[in-house]
């Protein structure tokens, strides 16, 4: 028989707020362990938690920009279970009533082809809830350390309807959320920063077969390539464990990242039971309808839908909008530059290929999650560029040249051309003499070209621009070249 | 003169007002009584005389300088052990919290230290304030200065009985279902408990989030309008408080407000378990309201003998939840046989709790476990808003209710330490008006054949603590039982 896989994912995103879910203490990654707390983190007796409005505006706003319904009433819940993080031994959470409901997220598949636009489709979510993140536990050999930083950092819980079925749907589901939650400011989802983490939940069922399988839960899947690993790991797991004629056991399981394998956690009968019961020290929180409507029209534009915009407005290349739109900052970036000047197909060049190489050669975070901002180019200094390339003033060639010069320097182009005298060079007189030159040194060459193969041509400009140290207009060499030849 | 520790805050206030006494000599006073008798009461866990008169000093400066702060300053109030005060042990009677000093100040405090009253000492209670008589205290077990042998009720016995004994001129207590009017009624002293969300709960260990409210014990009924004067208004650090919608000028009200008033009495509070003398006294001191021109209503409040049960669904619940957090890991009692995670919460709470504690925690447990949950929890809550029904209903024609506030005058030491449910009838009068959030105070009404006080129980309107304090006023000011006190 065979099988196909039905996965639904949890993300947790902690979100990105100056203080804390319930209390003033600010929290940052990275601080000396236990200096970001304060009484209410730590739950000393009498401490009392009261809510940070940025939090849940903040993950309406992130439920809008998936296209959730946003709940009238936000209402807060215990979860009760012991474990050494956890201060109260109880999480503030959302459990009948999520802040978000419903909603969907369009993915991408990756096509095989790599540089085409690959198959879109909607994953379904259930719901996203808002809960406070636990301190975070650290095994040394003989002791357990708690750093309480992170507790009380709020988290949206965002579960998807088991509406995947295959590793390479999650990772673009988990690839497209990324970018939602990047482009709604609502987090910086750095995975190795605890910043999004993710569970996944895998069954198995016969091909064609409306009923789901037995079901078991993931933990600990702290990047993107370990859910596709573990997701992987697990259908085939559970392939042969029906295959040789066995049960699926319903269990949580634990990917170890190092053997590249799962281990069953706890069974379902294991399974806490969080005995949830409404938090009598929060009032429910009725949700202006208007500030909803409020934060739903400042919501950027989906990153897809940007990129459609962009293959249709500016006639952009796939190749090009792939690398554009995810990246919110330099997506408006490139249209900020555009009101320079109007050249789209070549600042989005600029933008795609140059600006990210340089970023790239400068970031010590790697390709991702470049900061434009980081730099001292503004879009006014690739506007600038590609008009002075668009009006003849410089080649490619040199513009080349420049903008190395405006990346290191952050001078505007214009001022570069002008100190370093690299305007190109129009006088016909000049250039005339230098291709006669040419056409005289490379009888080959000529004769390539009048046997109609059009490229020789190049053979010719090269000494030329050489010349003139590239600051020939290259269109109009080209036209005198042949205009020579022809001219015999 | 009479004795200076069983003056009323208003005849030391005009004391201090025109020099005849300065605060230090008014806490010395209270430090010698409190020595003489403590010994017999055993009221206080702990006080630190030095701080409280160095905090008399500061009060006699301010005073000196023209800066006096109002009628509580340079008054010692004690304070219930279940409060926050800064630098101090907050124990909660419990051997939990043996080593626990908290860092921060109870708002409650906070707002008195404002009013210039001086933080007196730390005062016994059942452990975690649950009980009814302060035998679960992990410490002691307070006498009622009416007669040694006897109980002072509780929760908070030992507020009650330092000031029927003279060791301070008002106290703080907590009240979740009756704590504060029980022992009250048994000491023969004040007792109110406001209208849930008057008084912050922060820096209050919380036993029942939603029921618990701080309150002040004293000798008269303009002294407890005093206090509690100074503590009451919204506080951001508890989402439940509330700026009161009524009105809170006490004083004046006591002054302006003389009735007659229409008072309700409920049949249901005077059946079956009431002692045969309350019964008498309390009736008296209806007809006495009668006397005075008020209409007298008989009344129904029909679910009041689901109240009793709801409380032990809704209260045990609420704590085990809150009680999770003392678990040996940081600040709590920490057991030496601990091997690990879990025996670290296991054998930490198995020592640090006492019996009682562990018995409510176990059915708060059960009642909020998977499955029994909507048949107990959810359908208590059902049944809360049917008993604040019955109130509402019965305020439509009357000002006030008046009830017993105990069924029965103090009983003996031990007497019913066996028997939780004899325990737990205690505050059969008392526990509805906490499930319904009103506000409500006992008031001496008289003693026993064998001279053991009776109080006479006035429920208000929710924030009606005007009208509430003005008619108790009248009855107290009728009958000066306050002025008896008990021989030690």
């Amino acid at each position: 028989m065979d099988y196909e896989a039905t996965i639904g994912l949890e993300i947790h995103v902690q979100i990105k707020t100056r203080t804390k879910m319930f209390t003033a203490a600010p929290y940052e990654y990275g601080a000396a362990p236990n200096t970001l707390t304060d009484a209410v983190v730590l739950g000393l007796p009498g401490t009392l938690p009261v809510l940070n409005h940025a939090a849940i505006e903040k993950c309406a706003q992130l439920g809008l920009m998936l296209g959730c319904e946003i709940a009238e009433v936000c209402k807060w819940d215990r979860k009760n279970y012991f474990y050494p993080d956890s201060p109260k031994n109880y999480q503030l959470t959302q459990n009948d009533q999520p802040l978000c409901l419903g909603g969907e997220v369009e993915i991408e598949l990756a096509d095989p082809a790599r540089n085409a636009a690959g198959e879109h489709r909607w994953v379904k979510l259930n719901r996203i809830h808002l809960e406070e993140d636990p301190g975070k536990l650290t095994h040394e050999a003989f002791d357990t350390l708690i750093d309480f930083n992170r507790a009380g950092v709020p988290l949206a819980e965002i579960v998807t309807e088991p509406d995947m079925s295959s590793s390479a749907e999650a990772v673009a589901f988990l690839n497209a959320l990324r970018n939602l939650i990047i482009y709604a400011g609502i987090s910086d989802c750095d995975m190795e920063k605890g910043q999004l983490r993710c569970d996944a939940n895998v069954s198995l069922k016969p091909v064609g077969s409306t009923e789901l399988g037995t079901r078991t839960e993931m933990k600990n899947l702290n990047s993107i390539s370990n859910v596709k690993a573990a997701i992987e790991y697990e259908i085939e797991r559970q392939r042969d464990v029906l295959e040789s004629g066995n049960l699926v056991v319903q269990e949580t399981r634990r990917w170890d990242v190092d053997q590249g394998i799962s281990f069953s956690l706890r069974s379902k009968e294991e399974a806490h039971d969080y005995r949830y019961f409404p938090d009598p020290d929060l009032m429910p929180v009725e949700f202006d309808r208007n500030r909803v409507e409020a934060l739903r029209a400042e919501l950027p534009e989906r990153p897809f839908d940007k990129q459609r915009r962009f293959e249709q407005e500016y006639g952009l290349p796939y190749t090009v909008t792939t690398v554009l739109c995810p990246n919110r900052e330099l997506s408006e970036f490139f249209e900020a530059a555009l009101e320079t000047h109007h050249s789209p197909k070549l600042i989005a060049n600029y933008v795609a290929n140059d600006l990210l190489r340089e970023l790239a050669a400068g970031s010590e975070h790697g390709a991702q999650n470049l900061k434009v901002s980081a730099c001292q180019l503004t879009p006014a200094h690739i506007g600038t560029l590609a008009k002075l390339i668009d009006e003849g003033v410089i080649s490619k060639q040199i513009a080349k040249e420049v903008f190395t010069e405006m990346f290191a320097t952050g001078e505007l182009p214009d001022a570069i051309v002008e100190k370093k005298g690299l305007k190109q060079s129009n006088d016909t007189g000049e250039i005339e003499a230098l291709c006669r030159e040419a056409i005289a040194g490379n009888e080959k060459a000529v004769n390539q070209y009048k046997d109609g193969n059009e490229k020789a041509i190049n053979a010719l400009k090269g000494p030329v621009m050489k010349a003139t140290k590239g600051k020939a207009n290259p269109a109009m060499l080209d036209e005198l070249l042949k205009k020579l030849i022809d001219e015999g | 003169m009479q004795d200076l520790h069983f003056k009323t805050i208003t005849e030391l206030a005009a004391l201090l007002e025109s020099g005849e006494l300065t605060s230090v000599q008014l806490m010395q006073a209270v430090i010698d009584r409190t020595a003489a008798v403590d010994e017999q009461v055993k009221a206080f866990l702990s006080y630190d005389a030095d701080d409280a008169l160095a905090q008399a000093r500061a009060s006699d400066e301010r005073r000196a300088a023209g800066q006096a702060l109002g009628p509580l300053d340079g008054i010692p109030v004690g304070i219930k052990d279940v409060l926050a005060v800064k630098d101090q042990s907050v124990r909660c009677a419990s051997k939990m919290l043996e080593n626990y000093v908290s860092p921060f100040d109870a708002t409650c405090i906070t707002k008195l230290r404002q009013a210039g009253a001086i933080i007196w000492g730390r005062l016994n209670m059942d452990e975690f304030a649950m009980g009814s008589s302060t035998e679960n205290s992990a410490y002691q077990t307070t006498a009622n200065p009416w007669n040694l042998e006897t109980i002072p009720g509780g929760s908070s016995g030992g507020s009650a009985a330092a000031m029927a004994a003279g060791e301070a001129i008002a106290t703080l207590g907590t009240d979740t279902g009756g704590s504060i009017r029980q022992p009250a009624a048994l000491c023969g002293v004040v007792g109110m408990k406001p209208t849930y969300g008057l008084v912050s709960r922060y820096g209050l260990v919380a036993f029942a989030s939603s029921l618990d409210q701080v309150g002040p014990f004293a000798r008269t009924v303009e002294d407890a309008a005093i206090v509690l004067e100074a503590m009451l208004g919204k506080d951001l650090k508890d989402s439940t408080s509330i700026e009161s919608l009524g009105e809170t000028n006490y004083a004046a009200a006591l002054k302006d407000k003389k009735g007659p008033w229409t008072l309700g009495v409920p049949q249901e509070f005077f059946g079956e378990g009431i002692d045969p003398e309350v019964k008498a006294n309390i009736e008296q001191a209806v007809d006495w309201y009668r006397g005075q021109g008020c209409t007298i209503v008989d009344i129904s409040l029909p679910h009041s003998d689901l109240a009793v049960p709801v409380y032990y669904i809704v209260a045990t619940a609420e704590a085990s939840s809150n009680l999770a957090r003392f678990d040996g890991v940081r600040y709590s009692h920490r057991s030496e046989a601990a091997k690990d995670a879990l025996t670290l919460f296991t054998k930490s709470r198995g020592e640090g709790f006492g019996d009682e504690v562990k018995r409510r925690i176990i059915l708060g447990t059960y009642v909020l476990s998977s499955g029994y949950y909507d048949a107990y929890y959810k359908r208590a809550q059902k049944v809360r808003r049917l008993i604040l029904g019955d109130f509402e209903k019965a305020f439509e024609q009357v000002d006030a209710i008046l009830t017993p506030t105990s069924p029965t005058p103090a009983f003996k030491r031990g007497e019913r330490t066996d028997d939780p449910l004899a325990m737990y009838l205690s505050d059969i009068y008392t526990i509805s008006v906490n499930l319904a959030g009103l506000p409500a105070i006992s008031v001496p009404s008289g003693f026993t054949e064998s001279g053991l006080p009776i109080g006479l129980q006035v429920i208000g309107k929710a924030f009606g603590e005007a009208e509430m304090f003005a008619i108790a006023h009248a009855f107290e000011q009728g009958h000066d039982y306050y002025k008896t006190t008990p021989k030690l």
